[in-house]
């Protein structure tokens, strides 16, 4: 299983089970949930934070919080 | 009769609620594309029909009724307390249709308030360019409400919208989610422990600590029948009720919205390529900041000049037509100069303005934010930090509201501290009159001038000594909370012309009546104080001075000038001035130095007035202070005062001093305690007169 962390720019994957506790409120609000579609758009220079467009919200996190969203990678179409 | 309603415009960040504010209201105020700008309550009376009238209230941006950030907190304490005097009658959840599905969170949350809810869809305008269709009428029905589509930038829709807060009292208050589906047998108990309290308000009500009424949560603990539970389950109850307002969502846009995929642009994509590119994002933002401080000085020289000039003909005009005596010297000697040293500043800020507005306006502050937040970590701040460290250059207060967006306690902590060293405009004029005096008006290598590099360095100082002071403090902190970061990074789009003007206009406004009530008061003392004296060798000056000279070897002006600064030495700010001279003497200044710095912790900008004042020049002249002040003698070494020493040193106490009460006063507002701004007043200070006594002993 591999988190939000691990995928490559470009890459798209199906947001999985998450850290309940440690996740912050805000970011299920911003829809970041479960079966949601997440792309990495972009890694920042230092390789953190990263740029993120999950189900249509454009947003950036930082790493440690992304390593807490496990997902699932979507095979290239 | 006519009838006043009350109506709050709450959506989430960065919809367009300032700008539809705007539009609605024709009074404006703040507006930007840096999520969670809007800081303050604004608002507005407008009128409806022939008898109805909406106080309207512009609310900071929140993504739902949970807060986790004080300016959320500000909408949630409204819309739970029924008594406040602001608690609306109606309320239109402002969104974006490009981000309908995000928006509609806290739009079903408000409307299981229970209070008529209004969706004011905006940026409608944008709808065909991303192929975007909507079913307005099977929307409504889904959602039980008046759905409007709105655009603030085209201004369409707004005739709509306002009938639909007209007929507010036909809106159907049938919820969106049912509460007792988050937890039935939670909620069961719940709803038997207050029969007469609106389930859902409870439940926010437990959530986050919100006073409201009689019920709070202690109360709710305290009652016997009813279990309360621990934190951590709240927070899973929380997570599952947005789940389940998301699956409502989602199975109502299914049915209502269509997005022509092929349709969606790459401008986005295209921009983000450079501005946030590893090497050139961080070269264009140096060349943006650059170009700003460069255009800021280029552009204000000539209506600096204009208004310098005509306050100075202004006082002689007082001087020459009003009746000679106390009032008319008060008014042409005290006030007039006094006011001027602070409208000289208006181009200035004015220009400082309009870029902050048009770079939060344009969606770039975002990306400044991503680029830099790698960076200010290391020095225990956020990427946002660079916020307020930007605006800082104009004024430190706005700066440290700014940082009311930082998520992490501990990061905000940091970035409020450390504000103050970034060179905020009221430090200029210190700068340019003391850089004019000691550092030579000659060019290194024939191209840089010596005082603008001087000028460059001093900015430079300021960010360099506010990072590492943020290094310092994130070290020395002992405040353990859990950070993280979330930040929208939003479209890209044209400033809207309105919203920049009247920022700049409102902004300007502010920051000079601000400023200038201080600085009149500070003036009318100063005046006070040196013009009268305790003593008899104040008031027979003139003898003593007559019967002390040669009169056959001087002019009458010398004469005059000689009585005049008898008198000033034993005035009463003589006497003050004189009784800390063993303080400041160690860092090269005489005592009217030391009394202008003493007076700078109201305002630094005062510093220079108070030197004219206390030199006896009728006016802010600079020209004439600066002549005089090159003539100063220093009473102890000999010499001229102002020496490229002493020059130095006083340049390094403005840089480092913490001189500013307003901002102190906000810092307390907004750390709750004293205790910051008082280690800032006395960290500061005191690092600033320890290196500028150092600098003055090595260099003299
Ligand atoms: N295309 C388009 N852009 C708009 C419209 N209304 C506002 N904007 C832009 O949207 C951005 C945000 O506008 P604001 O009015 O500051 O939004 P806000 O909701 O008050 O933002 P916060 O106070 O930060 O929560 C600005 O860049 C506006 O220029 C609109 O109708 N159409
Ligand atoms: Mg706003």
């Amino acid at each position: 299983m591999s988190t939000i962390a691990d995928l490559k720019k470009g890459q798209k994957a199906i947001i999985g089970e998450m850290n309940a506790q440690e996740i912050p409120l805000k970011l299920l609000e911003m829809g970041c949930l479960p079966g949601n579609q997440v792309e990495l758009i972009q890694i920042a220079p230092f390789r953190d934070p990263l740029y993120l467009n999950i189900n249509d919200t454009f947003l950036s996190i930082r790493k440690e919080t992304a390593k807490l969203i496990n997902v699932n990678l979507i095979e290239d179409e | 009769m006519s009838k006043q309603i009350n109506v709050a415009l709450v959506g989430n960040p960065n919809t367009g609620k300032t700008s539809v504010f705007n539009t609605l209201t024709g009074l404006n105020q703040k507006v930007g594309n840096y999520p969670g700008i809007t800081v303050d309550k604004k608002e507005a009376v407008i009128k409806l029909s022939r008898n109805l009238k909406a106080h309207t209230l512009d609310l900071p941006g929140t993504y739902s009724l949970n807060a986790t950030s004080l300016d959320e907190n500000v909408v949630i304490e409204l819309l739970l307390n029924k008594n406040d005097k602001d608690y609306p009658d109606v309320v239109v959840v402002v969104s974006d249709i490009e981000n309908l599905k995000r928006n509609l969170l806290l739009f079903t949350q408000i409307k299981d308030l229970g209070l008529p809810t209004i969706l004011a869809i905006n940026m409608a305008d944008r709808m065909d360019r991303k192929g975007i269709q909507l079913d307005i009428d099977l929307l409504e029905k889904r959602l039980h409400t008046k759905v409007n589509l709105i655009s603030a930038r085209k201004n369409k829709g707004f005739d709509d919208l306002k009938q639909s807060i007209i007929d507010y009292q036909k809106i159907s208050l049938v919820p969106c989610l049912d509460a007792s589906e988050i937890d039935t047998a939670y909620f069961e108990s719940l709803k038997k422990a207050y029969p007469r309290q609106d389930l859902y308000k409870l439940w926010l009500v437990i959530t986050q600590d919100v006073n409201f009424g009689k019920t709070n949560r202690n109360k709710i603990a305290a009652q016997n029948e009813f279990k309360p539970k621990s934190n951590s389950e709240i927070k899973r109850l929380q997570q599952k009720e947005t789940i389940k307002r998301y699956q409502f969502i989602n199975a109502t846009l299914k049915e209502t919205l269509t997005k022509d995929l092929a349709l969606a642009t790459g401008l986005r994509a295209k921009i983000d390529r450079i501005l946030i590119h590893k090497v050139w994002g961080y070269v264009i933002f140096l060349a943006i900041l650059f170009l700003i401080f460069q255009t800021i000085y280029d552009w204000s020289t000539y209506p600096m000049d204009f208004i310098d000039e005509s306050f100075l003909l202004f006082s002689e005009f007082v001087k020459q037509n009003f009746p000679a005596g106390m009032l008319s010297d008060l008014i042409s000697e005290g006030i007039i100069p006094g006011i001027g040293g602070i409208v000289i500043f208006v181009p200035q800020i004015a220009f400082l303005f309009l870029f902050i507005a048009i770079l939060e306006e344009t969606g770039y502050m975002s990306r400044v934010v991503f680029l830099m937040d790698r960076v200010m970590r290391k020095f225990g701040m956020s990427g946002k930090s660079v916020v307020p460290l930007v605006s800082g250059t104009a004024c430190a207060i706005p700066a440290v509201m700014a940082a009311r967006n930082i998520e992490s306690w501990k990061e905000r902590l940091v970035t409020i501290l450390v504000v103050p060293f970034t060179t905020c405009s009221a430090r200029l004029p210190v700068y340019l009159i003391i850089i004019s005096l000691v550092i030579p008006d000659e060019r290194w290598l024939g191209v840089f001038n010596y005082q603008g590099i001087t000028l460059m360095l001093l900015y430079l100082l300021g960010f360099g000594t506010a990072v590492a002071s943020g290094w310092l403090a994130s070290k020395m902190l002992k405040v353990d909370f859990k950070t993280y970061f979330v930040v929208e990074m939003p479209n890209y789009k044209l400033p809207i012309f309105k919203n920049v003007v009247y920022t700049v206009v409102e902004k300007t406004k502010s920051f000079v009546f601000g400023a200038g009530k201080i600085i009149l008061a500070i003036s009318i003392i100063l005046w006070v104080l040196a013009s009268y004296g305790p003593t008899d060798e104040f008031s027979n000056a003139d003898e003593i001075v007559k019967s002390s000279t040669d009169l056959s070897s001087i002019t009458e002006e010398e004469l005059e000038t000689e009585i005049s600064s008898y008198k000033l030495k034993h005035s009463y700010i003589g006497y003050a001035g004189r009784a800390i001279e063993p303080a400041v003497t160690p860092l090269g200044y005489d005592w009217k130095i030391g009394i202008a710095i003493i007076s700078s912790f109201a305002a630094r900008e005062v510093f220079v007035g108070t030197l004219a004042t206390i030199y006896s020049v009728g006016n802010e002249d600079e020209q004439t202070i600066k002549t005089r002040m090159a003539a100063e003698t220093n009473p102890i070494l000999g010499g001229p005062l102002f020496t490229f020493a002493s020059g130095i040193s006083l340049l390094l106490f403005y840089a480092f001093a913490m001189q500013c009460m307003s901002t102190l006063a906000i810092v307390k507002r907004e750390t709750g305690t004293w205790k910051w701004p008082l280690i800032q007043l006395f960290g500061m200070s005191g690092f600033a007169y320890v290196v500028a006594l150092i600098a003055f002993q090595i260099l003299k």
